[in-house]
């Protein structure tokens, strides 16, 4: 039929095309309202988007949860905020515009989302994945600079670093060697990273950091590497990712000859505060730091 | 087009006894410098001594610690294992899928089973959180391949007129159809985003010998049906009517070739992802320096297939030490010069 009839064929074609498009009509007609001079940025912003899980936990943390009117898919913390569809790894500028966001954290632009939402006149602060404490620090004060809180940022981050010096005091992971696993196929972080810095500030030798280097700061490691490591504490961050557990790392070929998995040094932790660089990384510190001292006497 | 005819029958009816031996011998080669090599230093005579050890009558006690022995035994030679598996798999189904179509750039990947495996990982990937995806991934991409294949085949069948290019295009528009929904897939589920570009980019990951066991079985039978098929390939290899006209019975042989490339293929894909290249450059290395006939490509393919991706992983296991590149990397970026240099330094065989 298609062959014989011109018309048919563009017909069918079109009502293809259109049956797609009704399905996401919502969003066409929504982009109408799209805001176009919100922006005022002497005064502190009220309605923010947060497309960064660990931005969304530090607003909330420095007292600016009140002004967050939407967060991204991810931003599982603090239970109270405004969850949302949006998605931080795949964010969309129109999505974001229709919730007339005078201020847009993200931490992450693989879409060139902050130039998008500049062309509309929203502020954007990118805030990617820091290399240290410092940089996670830094981000928390700057969230406070731009939200009207710089007073309660400040107080948080003088409290994060108190605790820090606190668990870094005496170096619990002198002499101790920990692996850091990020997916079961064996992705780590170096002392490059924010993660890899709170081993640094415990005093443990990080067995990533081989890879350093060569290799990216997120690097695959070869499994015979790792269990020649023979690393003193294994830390698993992927327990909610990919369901690992103590068991699941000891039924791996060869890893139940390793001293962490004998000795009961296998740390399962929650994926998201051993991911993120809001104020709970010191939970993760925290965590780490017992699993130190139990690891070393 | 490369016409698989068979000029140098006369010289080579069958495969000589010395190509036979290379081919044999590459394998054993790659094989011991697979195992004698990798991020950890075993040391090479304590490999040998291990290896002697397990020899009955020789009294040699092995120098390695239980845990020198697990990596050597657990993770080092499962991986190899599946590396020879692998690529023995992917340069044979490559060179029947070549005969079949009679067309030069045909892969094992042509008719939708990259697309339809990929789809199947990915879905598993994103949807089924925790260890589960892990055990369900290989699954998921087997029987993604052989829906893939399925679909263009019978997709293929039901146009009228059929040739070999209907069948590929039938193939490339189920391929383009699962590649969409698997991209829509993988956009909807960012955040796993990084486990699918690993799947995609190839890996041998093996949990002690559990991937080797369940790949063997059909890759042996995809390996029997491939190599008692080389001398009908031959005769497919001159025309479909002439093939006819000597009483073949050409869509047969085509099915069943098919079916068994795919099957191997689809064992292959489920444990390795998408290793790319191997299917089109070891056959046709072979073709440009041994002969193209298919009782020459065929089982040369299987041993310099397995020899080439073992090599490429000893490549992707030692370049950046202690991390990993994706093999998928390696096959491309050493493969490609290696097969312009084939290329360049033989006369075209049978153009």
């Amino acid at each position: 039929m298609l062959r014989r009839s011109p018309m048919a064929f563009v017909a069918v074609l079109f009502a293809l095309v259109l049956a797609a498009c009704g399905s996401s009509q919502g969003s066409l007609s929504s982009t109408s309202s799209a805001p176009a001079s919100t922006q005022t940025s002497a005064t502190a912003p009220e309605r923010i988007v947060s497309l960064s899980p660990p931005a969304t936990e530090s607003l909330f943390a420095i007292g600016a949860g009140d002004q967050v009117v939407a967060v991204d898919d991810q931003s599982n913390y603090p239970a109270q905020a405004p969850h949302t569809k949006l998605s931080s790894y795949q964010p969309n500028v129109e999505a974001i515009a229709d919730y007339e966001p005078d201020l847009v954290v993200i931490s992450y632009d693989p879409t060139d989302v902050v130039k998008g939402l500049k062309k509309l006149h929203i502020p954007v602060l990118l805030q990617a994945a820091p290399a240290d404490l410092e940089g996670a620090y830094a981000q928390i004060e700057e969230l406070g600079d731009v939200t009207g809180h710089s007073n309660a940022a400040a107080q948080v981050v003088t409290d994060m670093k108190s605790r820090i010096a606190g668990l870094a005091e005496g170096k619990p992971g002198a002499g101790l060697t920990v692996y850091h696993e990020i997916s079961p196929d064996f992705y780590s972080a170096t002392s490059q990273t924010f993660i890899g810095s709170v081993y640094t500030l415990l005093g443990a030798k990080n067995i990533a950091d081989a890879a350093g280097g060569k290799a990216p700061d997120y690097p695959q490691l070869s499994a015979e590497y790792v269990v020649d490591s023979d690393p003193d504490v294994i830390v698993l961050s992927d327990t909610k990712c990919c369901s690992q557990s103590e068991k699941t790392v000891r039924s791996r070929p060869g890893w139940d000859q390793l001293s962490a998995v004998k000795g009961g040094d296998v740390v399962p932790v929650d994926d998201d505060i051993a991911s993120r660089w809001g104020p709970r990384i010191v939970d993760f510190a925290e965590i780490v730091a017992q699993a130190f001292q139990d690891a070393g006497t | 087009m490369i016409a698989v005819r068979q000029r140098r029958g006369a010289i080579l009816p069958g495969l000589s006894a010395a190509w036979l031996a290379a081919g044999l011998g590459s394998v054993v080669a790659a094989a011991l410098v697979a195992l004698a090599v990798g991020p950890v230093d075993l040391g090479l005579s304590s490999i040998g001594r291990e290896l002697l050890s397990h020899v009955p009558f020789l009294d040699v006690k092995s120098p390695m610690t239980a845990t020198e022995d697990a990596i050597l035994w657990q993770i080092r030679a499962p991986r190899v294992a599946l590396g020879l598996l692998v690529g023995a798999m992917l340069a044979s189904a490559g060179a029947a899928y070549q005969g079949v179509f009679r067309n030069p750039l045909a892969d094992p990947y042509l008719l939708g089973a990259a697309a339809g495996a990929g789809l199947g990982a990915t879905l598993v990937i994103a949807y089924s959180h925790g260890g589960a995806s892990r055990d369900l991934r290989p699954l998921a991409a087997f029987v993604g391949a052989m829906v893939g294949v399925g679909a263009a085949y019978l997709l293929g069948r039901s146009v009228a007129g059929r040739t070999t290019a209907t069948l590929i295009l039938a193939g490339v528009t189920v391929a383009s159809f699962l590649t969409a929904v698997q991209t829509f897939v993988q956009q909807q589920n960012t955040d796993t985003v990084q486990e699918v570009y690993a799947w995609i980019l190839g890996q041998l990951e093996t949990s002690g010998w559990r991937e080797v066991a369940l790949a063997l079985p059909y890759m042996v039978v995809s390996w029997a049906v491939l190599l008692l098929h080389r001398r009908l390939l031959d005769v497919l290899a001159v025309g479909d009517e002439e093939a006819s006209s000597v009483g073949v019975d050409v869509s047969r042989v085509r099915l069943i070739v098919l079916a068994a490339a795919t099957l191997g293929t689809a064992a292959a894909v489920a444990f390795s992802g998408l290793i790319a290249f191997v299917g089109i450059i070891i056959p046709h290395a072979i073709r440009l320096v041994v002969g193209t006939s298919y009782r020459i490509v065929l089982p040369l393919s299987l041993c310099f297939g397995a020899a080439f991706l073992v090599l490429a992983d000893v490549l992707a296991r030692t370049v950046a030490a202690p991390a990993e590149l994706p093999i998928g990397v390696v096959t491309a970026f050493f493969g490609a010069p290696f097969f312009a240099l084939v290329l360049r330094t033989t006369r075209m065989v049978g153009t």
